[in-house]
């Protein structure tokens, strides 16, 4: 038996070893194939290049320089991304600019047609579309609201987790789990169980009393705001990690030093912490829109999926509608990044002026 | 006695308690980290409370859901849920082809996204600038302003309702959140001392073998957390592969979605009445999320750890 197994092994290492050495030659074999074609590539009629020249058709002289050297290869090595770039996010936004402007019908023998149409699409979006106007409203009370509690939940979760704390790493891990489990449909189960919400909340009536109290136009947001408290609390995961790791960044000394000079920790926070965190500030908020406009429970996102295999508005329609959320999308992100980066200039500015007088 | 209650007396001052109790600063008394403790014992449970609902739920038998009395814990640990949702969602099934969805585009992204940032990190071209702001830009554009010609180009091509409607834009850096990636590998890779690549450089390495050689390995921790991501991204996304997939290749989250119609088509439902109840719809809910939370159970530090390292935080 033993003699067996051993021939076996003998044979088999053996097989191996030829099958190595004639993989190791067809792979020698391909090398050379590629280094010629590409010494053919580089030496003929057209292209000629040797270190230092690059000649085009034998007359076009380039001399070849490391900076010039450095952008072939930076576009070689973005190549993918920028090919990528051109037809799969330029082209198609072109193209659906240009059917926002049609009516597009598609037919089983030809085809998709255009016929030009102007701005007919856009003036029925702001006429005839009820539906896409009440989804925006309800989004942008949506992003007043939650934009500026996931920030400023986060932002104080990060800062109690910044404290002396054991089992850091532990309730960390647990405020970070939601960024891996939440989907759209999962979220969705959740909230159609009524999972998404604290309950003590149901069970004191905070919702009838609010919507008794207040107008209809805050109670809603606001109402959901409590209905989905839980799942605003997911939505922040992200955001709780990039405080923290912020707040990890600013020193101690800065913190000591303002003791020394009499601040209190809530000065220091408004003095220090906020300050320095503008930054993260900006990115966390810019990311909690993104996140917001493009999860797969938005209305107005699952609107514009629904109007394009309808009959009689279609691909067309649907683009114009695309195309204004994505002008909405960007005004909010504008004005938001304005708010944020533009405050602290103006302060400076401010200071300098007392200075002079 | 006397003794000791002296020494008890000196143990016990006021002013030791109120030290103990309050601390020196503001922020190392006993009471405020108790304070700080219960606070966050507090999220924490908040947090994971839409968890234990699946949970006590998906362990619930029928006569436990129309009991009004069982509020949350079950009255005993009902598996069936748990059976009938893995046969509805046919699971095995559906999850090889989630992970194929999911798993090569995670991949080739990563990739991709290392090789632009390395590109935008190490070599100076014209319109660089420009072209990064653009990345940034690919960002912030909303995927349903592209979506629609994107469909009719892919349908055009003939890739429609194939794998390769996923995988082609994850290979050209147009996938899913691609934006951020490169960011994060643009900043990864500018860190890294260009020393490092002249010395190669001298010793004869193109650009390319520099990269495979001594970037790639300096940035493995980046690629392991970037693929993470990517991964937990693609699993978790369904608005797309919803649209460029169709019916004809369903994921897992794609069958949550219409689990009622699945359920009764598996199952021996009829018409419209929802036979699924909530159980057996939690039980298909953790059964989704099962796998997302082994891989972060055992790999969490990459995933959390990983955001500090890649120093996104660091613009």
């Amino acid at each position: 038996m033993k003699k067996l197994l051993s021939r076996v092994g003998h044979a088999l290492k053996t097989f191996f070893l030829i099958l190595w050495t004639f993989l190791k030659k067809v792979f020698a074999w391909i090398i050379k194939i590629i280094k010629k074609f590409f010494y053919l590539l580089t030496h003929n009629k057209v292209i000629m290049m040797d270190y230092r020249y690059l000649t085009l058709f034998g007359k076009l002289k380039i001399r070849i320089t490391n900076k010039r050297r450095d952008a072939v290869y930076g576009f070689i090595f973005i190549g993918l991304w920028v090919i990528g770039f051109l037809a799969l996010t330029l082209y198609p936004l072109i193209m659906s600019l240009i059917y926002s402007l049609n009516k597009v019908t598609i037919t089983a023998g030809e085809g998709i047609q255009f016929s030009f149409i102007g701005f007919g699409n856009f003036i029925s979006i702001f006429t005839a579309d009820l539906d896409f106007i009440t989804y925006v409203q309800a989004f942008i009370g949506q992003i007043v609201l939650y934009v500026p509690i996931i920030l400023v939940i986060s932002m104080m979760i990060a800062i109690l987790l910044n404290q002396k704390i054991k089992f850091r790493g532990f309730f960390r891990s647990i405020y970070f789990l939601p960024v891996i489990i939440a989907s759209g449909p999962v979220i969705n189960e959740l909230l159609k169980q009524g999972a998404g919400t604290i309950p003590m909340i149901e069970q004191t009536g905070l919702l009838t009393t609010l919507n008794a109290v207040l107008p209809s136009f805050l109670a809603k947001p606001i109402g959901s705001l409590f209905s989905q408290m839980i799942i605003v609390l997911w939505f922040s995961g992200v955001q709780i990690v990039l405080f923290l790791a912020g707040l990890q960044k600013i020193g101690k000394e800065i913190y000591e030093a303002a003791q020394i000079d009499g601040a209190s920790p809530w000065e220091s926070f408004w003095k220090i912490t906020l300050p320095s965190l503008k930054n993260i500030i900006l990115v966390s908020s810019i990311y909690t829109i993104v996140m917001l406009a493009t999860f797969a429970n938005n209305d107005i996102i699952q609107h514009i999926q629904k109007q394009m295999f309808d009959t009689s508005r279609g691909y067309g329609y649907s683009s114009a509608l695309a195309w204004i959320y994505f002008l909405l999308v960007a005004l909010i992100l504008g004005i938001v990044a304005a708010m944020i980066t533009g405050r602290k200039e103006s302060k400076i500015k401010h200071r300098v002026g007392g200075g002079n007088i | 006695m006397k003794m000791k209650w002296q020494k008890f007396k000196a143990a016990f001052t006021p002013a030791k308690i109120r030290k103990f109790l309050f601390g020196m600063k503001l922020t190392d008394g006993f009471v405020f980290k108790l304070f700080i403790y219960l606070l966050l014992i507090t999220i924490g449970f908040v947090y994971l409370y839409p968890l234990l609902h699946m949970i006590s739920y998906s362990l619930k038998s029928l006569p436990d859901l129309l009991n009004p009395m069982v509020d949350q814990v079950p009255t005993g640990f009902y598996f069936q849920n748990f059976i009938d949702a893995f046969k509805t969602l046919k699971y095995f099934d559906t999850m090889s082809t989630s992970l194929l969805v999911t798993l090569v585009p995670a991949i080739l992204q990563t990739f991709v996204a290392s090789l632009v940032g390395y590109g935008f990190a190490r070599f100076n071209f014209p319109g660089k600038k420009i072209l990064l702001a653009l990345v940034i830009a690919t960002y912030i554009i909303p995927p349903q302003v592209t979506m629609i010609p994107k469909y009719v180009l892919f349908y055009n091509i003939g890739i429609l309702e194939s794998v390769w409607s996923i995988i082609l834009p994850a290979t050209f850096g147009q996938g899913l959140n691609s934006a951020i990636f490169i960011l994060i590998f643009y900043q990864f890779y500018r860190m890294i001392p260009k020393a490092l690549d002249e010395a190669a450089q001298i010793d004869g390495a193109g650009r390319f073998y520099i990269y495979f050689k001594i970037a790639i390995p300096l940035s493995i921790p980046s690629l392991i957390t970037s693929f993470l991501f990517a991964f937990v991204w693609y699993w978790n996304e369904t608005y797309i592969s919803t649209l460029f997939l169709g019916r004809s290749i369903e994921t897992l989250q794609m069958r949550l979605a219409n689990f009622v119609s699945a359920y009764n088509a598996v199952l021996g439902g009829s018409g419209n009445i929802d036979y699924a109840n909530e159980a057996i719809r939690m039980a298909a809910t953790i059964l989704i999320i099962l796998p997302m939370l082994i891989l972060y159970f055992i790999l969490q530090r990459w995933f959390i750890e990983g955001i500090d390292k890649t120093g996104i935080t660091g613009e």
